[in-house]
């Protein structure tokens, strides 16, 4: 199917927008947008971060899932407790595929579920002096353990636990930090306040420990960076940290996946942050180069053509040496990469793609698509802000689609008429659209693959997306409802 | 009062952020520019203004700096 045009896009969302009532219709039109590259400020075409209307389906999380499940999780050698009910730490357990090196139960927990296991006597009495215990005894059973994080869950904040009070009792007692995030899921109407939220609790608990210089001893050099806002899902990390080190940089930490708690500690030490997703982690950028001056700079690690821009701007950072070794990288992956394109673009060359992801992917994967030929034809955030669709804007094509917290209907009825070749979301969505008999990627756990970012991880994102693409399976699948009645009459009989 | 950032962007301009909203901005103009006498009203790109107290310029941007309302968009 050929592309829309801008009033046939305009009419789309007029359409779907008809089934809702008046006041839930007019608030959904503000979030649904057709892309104009010619506007400067997103925020004249699309609405962004408001709570999302109460009976659709959205696919958000919450504040604690901002915090625990994607900047704090990761962080390998701190325990972090999930403080309330059992539910929100064991039901988010390992979802995320934040790899780590170190032996889980002994010097890495990530995979692992802490929790206070909230029952009734503790919403009654408060839960402090569990809080307290637990701080012991995790003490005793994981002795290797660098510091512990406190997430909080609804209840502490709706019952008013003091648990600020009890981490620094702790932190004493234990010689280790105790860091309490006031993540409660109530707060704010996404996972993004979340993200704000555990940045805050680094900013207070981590730079400003007292006493942590003494025990870091850290030799700075003059190529130390940072990588920011890569979670090393399936592995992203290293396969961009590789592309770093090649170039002469010493990367000295990783937030937060495969990090670990010394290096956010030496991170305030570095001569560049290099922030790769902006929404979870800028907020921590912008204290850093306040504070201590050290400059953030955006890069996107998806697709050989903005590798090679980021790789560029970074070296710009540096002296002739860096900028030197950073062309021969870029010169000793091109015949890789050229080969990559040669045998998968004409394979994928002209299909529409369909996104609807969080944090960076939604704008920052497109340009991996373009570099196979493809063509991304609808975008949308979770829990994007104004900053991040004025970003999204310019990457996107003329009349393209634009939705932010799209909901399960607007979704499906999109995908419908806008019939893409392939749709990336996450694994709510996977199902319904295979069902559909629509090609699907998870875009948020990779579907079980990675890395994607790096020159790496583009190879296996070629190679995935073509597996999914070409299947043959896609052209077998009718949904029971398209099935000719006949047929399902003939077996009606036979049964 | 909000606590507001103000930093350079890469073209050199100011950059107007307030963390409490996540609201980033480029500032149109801003009423004294002089290394003596930095801030009053300033205007933002998305047609909001907020006063800054008038006073010598920081030595280093970012900057944090507490600002006045005084006609947000939206």
């Amino acid at each position: 199917m050929s592309n829309l045009t801008r009033e046939e896009t305009e009419a789309l969302i007029q359409e779907v927008l008809e089934v809702y009532p008046e006041k839930a219709q007019k608030d959904r039109a503000k979030h649904l947008a057709v892309n104009d590259q010619s506007i400067e400020q997103s925020k004249k075409c699309i609405t962004s971060n408001r709570k999302s209307l109460p009976g659709v389906m959205t696919i958000r999380g919450c504040a604690y899932a901002g915090s625990k499940g994607v900047v704090w999780g990761p962080i390998k050698d701190m325990i972090h407790i999930s403080h309330g009910p059992v539910g929100c730490g064991q039901y988010s357990r390992a979802g995320r595929r934040n790899y780590y090196i170190g032996t889980t139960g002994v010097n890495a927990f990530v995979t692992m579920n802490f929790t206070s296991d909230f029952q009734e006597k503790d919403i009654v009495f408060g839960g402090d002096k569990k809080l307290a215990k637990i701080i012991e005894e995790i003490e005793g059973l994981f002795p290797l353990h660098k510091g512990i994080s406190v997430q909080s869950e609804c209840p502490i904040g709706l019952i008013g636990d003091d648990i600020e009070a009890v981490s620094k009792k702790g932190a004493a007692t234990i010689n280790k930090p105790v860091v309490p995030v006031r993540c409660e899921g109530f707060r704010g109407v996404s996972q993004s306040l979340g993200h704000h939220i555990a940045n805050d609790a680094i900013r207070d608990w981590v730079f400003e420990r007292d006493g942590k210089d003494t025990i870091n001893k850290f030799e700075p050099s003059p190529y130390d960076v940072s990588i920011i806002g890569d979670y090393n899902i399936g592995g992203d990390a290293w396969s961009s940290r590789i592309l770093l080190e090649e170039m002469g940089l010493r990367v000295v930490a990783q937030w937060s996946g495969d990090g670990t708690l010394s290096e956010l500690e030496n991170t305030p030490k570095v001569k560049l942050n290099l922030l790769h997703c902006y929404r979870s982690m800028n907020y921590i950028s912008r204290h850093m180069e306040e504070k201590y001056g050290i400059p953030y700079m955006e890069y996107n690690f998806f697709g050989p053509t903005k590798i090679e821009e980021s790789l560029r701007k970074i070296a710009a950072f540096f002296d002739e040496s860096i900028q030197k070794k950073c062309e021969e990288v870029i010169a000793k992956y091109r015949p890789m990469v050229d080969a990559v394109i040669e045998k998968f673009k004409p394979r994928l060359t002209g299909k529409r793609v369909m996104l609807y992801v969080g944090g960076l992917r939604p704008r920052h994967v497109i340009g991996s698509y373009e570099d196979l030929g493809m063509e991304v034809v609808g975008t949308g955030y979770e829990f994007g802000h104004g900053d991040d669709y004025d970003r999204t804007i310019k990457e996107m094509g003329n009349a393209t689609l634009l939705y932010d917290d799209v909901t399960g209907f607007e979704f499906e009825e999109f995908v419908k008429r806008v019939k893409p070749d392939l749709i990336g979301s996450g694994i709510k969505e996977k199902y319904i659209f295979q069902k559909m008999g629509i090609p699907f990627r998870q875009m948020h756990s990779w579907d079980y693959s990675g890395p994607y970012h790096g020159y790496d991880g583009f190879a296996i994102f070629a190679r995935d997306m073509d597996m999914t693409l070409n299947n043959p399976c896609w052209g077998k699948l009718v949904p029971p409802w398209q099935k000719p009645a006949a047929e399902g009459e003939a077996l009606q009989k036979a049964a | 009062m909000a606590n507001i950032m103000i930093r350079r962007g890469d073209k050199g301009e100011y950059v107007f952020y307030l963390p409490k909203r996540d609201l980033e901005d480029t500032v149109t103009s801003m009423e004294f520019d002089t290394p003596e006498k930095w801030g009053g009203e300033i205007k933002l790109n998305n047609g909001g203004s907020y006063y800054i107290e008038p006073q010598v310029a920081p030595a280093r941007l970012p900057f944090s700096v507490r600002a006045k309302r005084l006609d947000a968009a939206e």
